[in-house]
């Protein structure tokens, strides 16, 4: 790049040229620090009314209990002591942590393979299949969910019509137990390729020489792939990870449109937010409500908190003993 | 600022020249692989099918749509019929549908955008006091869960009498955590500290490099965070089905789910059905091109700003 040294070297800070004079100085970088705090403030102004006060607020409500005389009692920690004894609840929690297990495994490796594959340019037409794969990210929830609840019905979905040509059975992919699977597979439809493009745009910027050095060493295709590529692109896989844990424990459109086709399967809690969901604005339990999402948002934070920090031990102590 | 403006031209495509240069080194080498690019075209069926089965739905009536094979056109062509339905049922409250979601989407993205870049800006380009605390505030934020704010945020909102306005839909899709992630590893790598330093010393102000140097600078860094602000707007149901009540102010994706329940608890006496499946089709035309259009930009954009943590 065309820079000079000169102003290399002065890179991090940024401080001012040096033939300001040093009293200058000072007074040029209170400057600065103000413009900093001015390009801030706007988004910072939405950051806290949109989220901190929200979240404080909510943490406030899920401490009354709504009596039906006498309206709002200050009720300690009593909801959550109701929350966390709620079987309702805690099978819901249970349930997205058996998604998460299954579904987002399947998805991130997906995006992975894909990924890789489509990085090698190995494959014809690949610039197509990275956009056709990407298009369900554009599709909302609520479309992928009403496509996919139409493909999967027992009399006219063309996925049943298919398994009787070929003379299996009629699938029922809305019975109750096999409802998750459906989700998981709806989720998965949606966000294979979001997954795939944060991870192929990292892939992207791994700078060549890497890969030059390993094929002088004589690593093959898979070898690369497992050795420079993915460790290369660990940050941007750990950003898809955390985004699947929040996404997972939130998901509220396929719950609540799938519910009007397959009312028996879903019940009103099936997922931790289709169930606050419920209780606020069916059951009007606002505040037990608030105590749920409250709860919710803390276990979602600490799992993500754990992965993240398990991710960073794991890469210290590979960086440790090589 | 001329002078300027070609010495960033320069620095831009020294930058994308030497990428390239690195990247085609390694190219030669490689072979076409038949196994690989059967086996992705095998995965793209899984991703295009469904959307193959609703532009084919799109082009049946109700009774075709139950009785004719689910992949392939059948029983007439009656897709402009579907469009007169859908654009005049129920005095054609789907082109409001449409206008409202893309004035919710195209609002609350261009002020998350402005609202990310010049946060993002701040932090890739100024050392200040306390910037560490914001940025970590920042991207914790990312990990709050919409759920633990949706309920409270509403319940302020109609304090504020904002509720069933489009305000509260537009208000809480400004904040975009993740924009200002990616615009601020962007912008370290974009835009040039000499340049900054250069615009000083021609006596510019903060502001005014900020406006005219770093913005030129950041073109693919705004699209993407443009797009994805878009995305998430134009596709968020949850907010808007908490906020609104006035069929006449939800957008697509409300609209959609109320037809839809309609068609299902209507037990088929009304022709919903295909009007649903058209209208999920005409929804999601708009995204897609447009990601489509910008896809240069918005790829190179994530390049720089997914790869860095």
């Amino acid at each position: 790049m065309s820079q000079t040294p000169a102003l290399r070297a002065e890179r991090p800070a940024a401080p001012p040229s040096p033939s300001v004079a040093r009293r200058g100085a000072s007074t040029a970088k209170r400057k600065q620090y103000r413009a900093a705090y001015l390009f801030l403030l706007p988004f910072f102004v939405v950051f806290i009314t949109m989220l901190v006060v929200p979240l404080v607020y909510s943490g406030y409500l899920s401490l009354f209990e709504s009596k039906l005389i006498g309206g709002d009692v200050f009720a300690g920690l009593a909801n959550y002591v109701r929350a966390l004894q709620d079987s309702a609840f805690l099978a819901s929690i249970g349930r997205m942590g058996l998604f998460f297990v299954v579904q987002v495994p399947i998805m991130l490796g997906l995006a992975l393979f894909l990924a890789l594959a489509l990085d090698t340019g190995r494959a014809r037409g690949s610039k197509g299949v990275r956009l056709l794969v990407f298009m369900p990210y554009a599709v909302p929830a609520v479309v992928a969910t009403l496509m996919w609840g139409y493909l999967y019905g027992p009399d006219f979905g063309p996925i049943a019509q298919i398994a009787r040509g070929v003379g299996l059975g009629t699938p029922d992919f809305l019975s109750p137990e096999n409802i998750l699977g459906s989700m998981m597979n709806i989720v998965t439809w949606e966000f294979v390729g979001y997954n795939m493009i944060i991870m192929y745009a990292a892939l992207r910027s791994i700078p060549g020489e890497l890969y030059e050095a390993a094929e002088i060493d004589g690593a093959g295709q898979w070898r690369i792939a497992w050795s420079v590529k993915i460790p290369a692109i660990r940050p941007a896989i750990l950003l898809t990870v955390i985004f699947s844990i929040i996404g997972t424990f939130q998901l509220f459109a396929e719950p609540s449109l799938l519910n009007a086709i397959a009312p028996d399967a879903i019940t009103n809690s099936f997922t931790p937010n289709y169930y606050a969901y419920n209780l606020a604005f069916i059951n009007q339990e606002l505040n037990y409500a608030a105590a749920i999402a409250f709860l919710l948002g803390i276990f979602i934070a600490i799992v993500s908190y754990i992965v993240q920090l398990s991710t960073q031990r794991r890469e210290r102590r590979e960086r440790g003993m090589s | 600022m001329t002078s300027l403006d070609t010495r960033a031209a320069v620095a831009i495509d020294d930058d994308a020249a030497g990428r390239r240069r690195a990247k085609r080194s390694f190219d030669p080498k490689k072979r076409r692989s038949v196994l690989l690019t059967v086996l992705l075209w095998l995965c793209v069926l899984y991703f295009v099918l469904p959307l193959w089965w609703l532009l084919v739905s799109a082009t049946k009536d109700n009774s075709a749509l139950f009785s004719t094979f689910g992949l392939w056109f059948g029983g007439g062509f009656s897709f402009a019929e579907n469009l007169e339905t859908l654009f005049t049922v129920r005095d054609g409250i789907f082109t409001r549908w449409l206008v409202n979601t893309l004035v919710y989407s195209l609002t609350a993205a261009a002020g998350a955008t402005l609202l990310a870049t010049m946060a993002g800006y701040a932090f890739a380009k100024y050392d200040f006091p306390g910037k560490k605390a914001l940025f970590s505030a920042t991207l914790g934020a990312v990990m709050i869960p919409l759920t633990a704010l949706a309920l409270p945020t509403y319940l302020l909102f109609s304090q504020a009498g904002l509720t069933d306005t489009p305000w509260a839909v537009i208000i809480p899709s400004l904040v975009s955590p993740f924009g200002v992630y990616l615009m601020r590893v962007y912008a370290a790598d974009a835009v040039d500290d000499s340049l900054i330093e250069a615009a000083r010393v021609d006596g510019a102000g903060e502001f005014r490099i900020f406006w005219q140097v770093g913005l030129r600078l950041l073109g693919p860094g705004l699209v993407t965070v443009f797009l994805f602000s878009l995305v998430a707007t134009w596709n968020n149901y949850f907010l808007p089905l908490i906020m609104l009540n006035t069929s006449d102010l939800y957008p697509v994706t409300v609209g959609l789910a109320q037809l839809q329940a309609a068609a299902s608890a209507g037990g088929g006496s009304q022709a919903l059905f295909s009007t649903v499946i058209t209208g999920s089709f005409v929804s999601i035309l708009p995204l897609i091109v447009a990601f489509l259009f910008l896809q240069r930009y918005w790829q190179s954009g994530l390049a720089t700003g997914s790869v860095k943590g």
